[in-house]
Parts: C-alpha cells; structure tokens; sequence
C-alpha cells in the first residue's frame, strides 16, 4: 500500500516536469455514489470517461458509507471492469449521509494519500455539492459538467444554458478535477460475473482525518419522490409537459402517456413553478440535463433554458398549439395542435410497450 | 448579524448569445447584461431576513470590471445597505472569487454568506462550496428554504437534491448556495433606485486583499454547438406513430 503511494508520488513528480509527454501515466480517483448497495448508472459513466483519459489509467473507486450496503456496494465496484484496479472503502458514520464537510475531506484525504493525476465524479447533486469543496481544499479549480474528453488535460464544457462549448486545457499543477455529465459518457460496461478481475478493496485510513468541520452541519431528513417509473437522468424515452397542462390533474395525461411509452415524466420550470409536479422532474440548465433516445414535449414552448437540458436527445417530438414555437426549430418531428386531443389519442393509438 | 451576499454581472438570461467568430468567447459587447438571476434570489432572502429582524446589515459585493457598479447599484436599489466592488481587469474564475470572499469575510465578520447555485455564464456551480471549503463553513446549497434560529444560531435549509428534498441543520456562520425556489426577488422602485445613488460603495482591488489571481486553467476554443438539422411537421397523430416506429425507430 505504502510503496504503491511513493510509486505514485514519483510517477506525479516526473510527469510535472515533462508537461506535455503524452506517455505521462495518469491514475484516476473516481468518486463512487451507490444505493442499496448498488452502483449507480452515472458512476459508470465517471469510470466510462475516466477510461478515455488514457489506456494505462489506473482507476481507484473511492465509496465511502458504513454497514452492508456499503460492503456490498464495495463488492460491485471491485468486479465493476477490469480497468478498475483498486477500491477504496471508507467505513464511518460520518458518511452516512451526503455532507458536504466529511466527504470533501475525505476526498482531500485520499488525494493526498494516492496522488492521482485526475479525481472524477458524476455531476449529480452530490458531485456538484461535494466536488469544488474538496477542489478548494486542494486549491485547484475543478472543471464541472464535462462532455467531451480530448485528452488528459483538454476537456470540452458547455457554457451559457449549453448554447456554447468550451474547450478548456488544466494547466495547474494539482490534481485535474473533473465533474462529468453522466448522458456525454454513457455505460457500456456490463458486471463482470466472472470475477477474474476482481480489484482488491482496501479501507481508507481515517486516522488523520481531521474532524474540525465535522458536526457543524447534521441531516435531518431526505423527502424523496417515490416513483416507480424509470429515473429521469437514465431513462430512455421522456415525456414532458408544460405550462399549457394548466392542472395537476391534467398533468396526469403525461403521467399516463409515460407509462404507456416505459418513459420518465419530466417538466419545464413553469410547470413546476405552478406545481403540477414536483421539482425534481424539472429539465433544463437549472433541473436535470437528460439525453434519451426519445424526448417528446407537449405544451413546451422551449425557451433556451429549458433547451438546455434536452437538446442532445436523440429524437425530439413536440406538440404545441402555436406553430411559432421555438421548440419546433429543435424537434425532429413536430405537430401542431392541442394536446388534449392529441394526447389520449397517442394514449389509444400507441402501441403498448415490450 | 451581518449578511454578505456575492453578486455577479451576467449577459442577461434572455438574450440569445453569439459566440465570437475567432472562437476565443461569447459576444459581450452591446450586449445587455444583468445581475444574475440565482444572485437576485439570493439578495431577496438576505434581505427578507433583515426585514424580519434576523439581520442587521445586508453588504453586496461583486467582482470584475468597473460595470460591476452598475449591478452592485441595482443590488443597492433593491434594498442591500452598502456595496463592495473588487476590481479587476483580468478575468475571474471560480477558485479566485472564493478566495476575494473568503479575504472580505475576514475584514467585514459576516455571520452568514448567501451566493446563487450558479452564474447563467459559466455554468460552474462551484464558487459558493469552494468558499466554504476554504473558510471552513457547513454549506447549505441548492437551499429552496431556509429557516435562520437566531438564538440557537442555526439555520434549517432544505436543498434541491436528485430525488426529492434534503434538510439540514447548519451552524452559523455558514454559506448559503440558492436554487430558483427560494423566493420571487423584488423590483427596485424608483424611489428606491434615486435612493442607492447615495449608498456607499467601497473600492478593493485583489492585491488590496493579498489574493493572487493565477487560473490553473487555459479556455482554449469558444464554438457553437453542433445544430440539430430541422425536422419536419406531421399533420396527424397517425403519421407521428408511424414516423416514430418506422423512420426513428423508437417505439
């Protein structure tokens, strides 16, 4: 363990000085999330792209949480891929809930410990929460929401509601720090039943780890919207509705016509804001950035902040009264008319689901 | 208690943005800008909580450019007692705003930091956890609620996760990050706006706060994303099926 951290050590010391070699060997901190002991989709995404940075990455999981849920979370990840070489586990209370204090210095604690080149995480809220913390900690500035990787230090980031790319070199001599969007790198890796390359697991150790912060800031309680349909940020069609619902209970046609198609339910912020449903199912630059393979949006008029967070779907379809809707200039196919006939005529129409 | 709230200056959330035809950014020339709208929700709960007593001074301050005043103006019109302009040339990232803020939280003593989730501009979502982080604060973001205990001195937030609510309890001092839900920000009346004209604003420059302002990063190309080739309009719900099974194949 201690000669694989000063082999570390030394790797990052040389690769400093020959800035630009592109034989530099990179080693990857991938930030592991996890749910009744599952791996989530969008850190298979983070070890997805952390995979493009390099073909001698060497990958190492860090989860950290306590009980059988993480042990079994643990388990997943040391036969998630064989580019996964090692798992790091840190077992406390103090990480049983997502706070932002102990994980930041957790993440801070690890970095100082393995020397990573890069630290990768998903751009959920977690990420987003945890992630630039941990960056201050190690002052350098981390690069949020990546979609494109075009080499270990060169990263494409939309800025502006995704209305602009940038493409942006780290040129710091920290740790590149990278949130990535989960839809940009989506998983091929499937569970390698087989466990051949199954990656040894070790704890972290918390012996050091300073406390100070911790305690200032305590859980309360998690309000989470039970939903049987597929999650919004991996499924593969998304029904959304807008504005033009008018009620909640008519917001129930979306509902409807969602479990029909297999599909998630979405919404834009003027659908949320009048509170038809609840926020978390908003999409746009301030709610989820989906990708799926069908998006189909009825009463949406698309302004640019609702664009931004559904553009990059396969397939758009919209349904809209007004025939100047902007969406219509992103929609693959598009239909004028009023979707309380078009609806529960698609609801009769469609054909039922696989 | 005192309130810091950080402000920016931002292309106006409405305006269609054109990237600059050498690549090397968005057109910000003639261009409106405002103040940016995760920040004017976090000005209306500062000044909410001094209305209702839990504060007793509201100080804004923004970073950048000299036009920086028009916005800490505007942040002043809607009711912030005084301003704090950092002036600088060179451009800002993330990680130098959170150490300007983390140098003005030690000369002014704010008991709490309220910052929006994220500028409309660079999208980076970071500035408020990285000042956290460095002042060593619990952090509250994406707050939709937040309920100030003052005797107690904590503050109960609600965050916007994925999936559904989070609540927290925070000890002061701590930094606040908003989401859109947290309030509908107030108009600055005319009164209000003759008024700011004769509020303080003071004038630091990073060197003033021994901050040096070194990116770790370079931008080294601003393009237009690729666009989606236009699409056709069906006339029935019955091509729209058909499209989708036969010709996309999706259903």
């Amino acid at each position: 363990m201690a000669s694989i951290a000063v082999i570390r050590a030394l790797r990052r010391r040389m690769s400093s000085t020959s800035s630009i070699s592109p034989s530099r060997s990179i080693s990857t901190l991938v930030l592991g999330e996890f749910e009744g002991g599952r791996i989530k989709p969008s850190c298979l995404s983070a070890v997805e792209a952390a995979k493009s940075l390099g073909k001698d990455n060497s990958i190492s999981m860090l989860l950290a949480g306590s009980g059988s849920s993480l042990r079994e979370a643990a388990a997943m990840a040391a036969s998630l891929h064989p580019s996964v070489s090692e798992v790091l586990v840190a077992d406390s209370d103090m990480f049983a809930h997502p706070l932002a204090e102990p994980w930041a210095k957790l993440i801070h604690l690890a970095q100082q410990k393995g020397s990573y080149s890069h630290v990768i995480a998903s751009s959920g809220s977690f990420g987003k929460n945890i992630f630039p913390r941990a960056a201050a900690l190690l002052d350098v500035s981390p690069i949020t929401d990546v979609v494109e990787i075009s080499d270990s230090h060169l990263f494409v980031r939309p800025i502006y509601a995704g209305n602009a790319l940038s493409t942006v070199r780290y040129t710091g001599a920290g740790p590149c720090m990278l949130t990535i969007r989960s839809t940009s790198f989506p998983a091929s890796t499937i569970i390698d039943d087989s466990k051949s390359n199954e990656a040894p697991i070790s704890q972290v150790d918390l012996s050091t780890f300073n406390e100070e912060s911790v305690g200032k800031s305590r859980f309360v309680k998690l309000a989470s919207q039970a939903t049987e349909r597929p999650d919004l940020g991996n499924a593969r069609v998304v029904v959304t509705g807008g504005r033009a619902l008018k009620t909640a209970e008519n917001f129930k046609m979306i509902e409807k016509l969602a479990e029909k198609l297999g599909a998630a339910v979405g919404a834009t912020r003027a659908a949320v804001d009048a509170g038809y449903v609840p926020n978390d199912l908003q999409v746009g630059q301030t709610g989820k950035i989906v990708a799926p393979e069908l998006y189909m949006a009825f009463g949406v008029s698309g302004a640019i902040q609702h664009l931004a967070g559904m553009k990059d779907s396969k397939v758009i379809v919209a349904v809209n009264k007004d025939a100047d809707a902007p969406i219509f200039q992103v929609a693959d196919y598009g239909l004028v008319g009023d979707l309380f006939e078009v609806i529960p005529e698609l609801l009769e129409k469609l054909p039922e689901k696989k | 208690m005192k309130i810091m709230v950080a402000i920016k200056r931002v292309v106006d959330y409405a305006v269609k943005i054109r990237v600059k035809p050498n690549k090397t950014g968005v057109e910000t020339q003639n261009v409106k800008m405002s103040m940016n709208p995760f920040c004017e929700i976090a000005l209306e709960e500062a000044l909410r909580m001094k209305e209702s007593g839990l504060a007793s001074e509201v100080v804004a301050v923004s970073m950048g450019p000299a036009q920086c005043i028009d916005t800490l103006r505007t942040g002043l019109a809607m009711g912030a007692d005084r301003g704090i302009h950092v002036e600088s040339t060179e451009a800002l990232f993330p990680l130098s705003v959170a150490k300007l803020l983390r140098a003005l939280v030690e000369v002014e003593k704010p008991g709490l930091l309220i910052l929006g989730k994220q500028a409309i501009d660079d999208d980076c979502n970071q500035t408020g956890q990285m000042v956290a982080g460095l002042l060593n604060w619990p952090q509250g973001t994406f707050a939709s609620k937040v309920v100030l205990d003052k005797e107690k001195q904590v503050l109960t937030v609600d965050r916007e996760v994925d999936g559904g609510l989070e609540t927290l309890f925070l000890d002061l001092p701590a930094v606040i990050t908003t989401d859109l839900r947290l309030n509908q920000p107030r108009y600055a009346t005319l009164p209000n706006i003759m008024k700011a004209k004769s509020k303080i604003i003071k004038k630091y420059t990073p060197k003033d706060l021994n901050v040096e302002i070194k990116p770790d990063f370079e931008v080294v190309q601003v393009t237009e994303p690729p666009k989606r080739k236009g699409g056709i309009i069906v006339s029935s719900v019955d091509e729209l099926i058909d499209k989708l099974k036969n010709e996309a194949r999706v259903i």
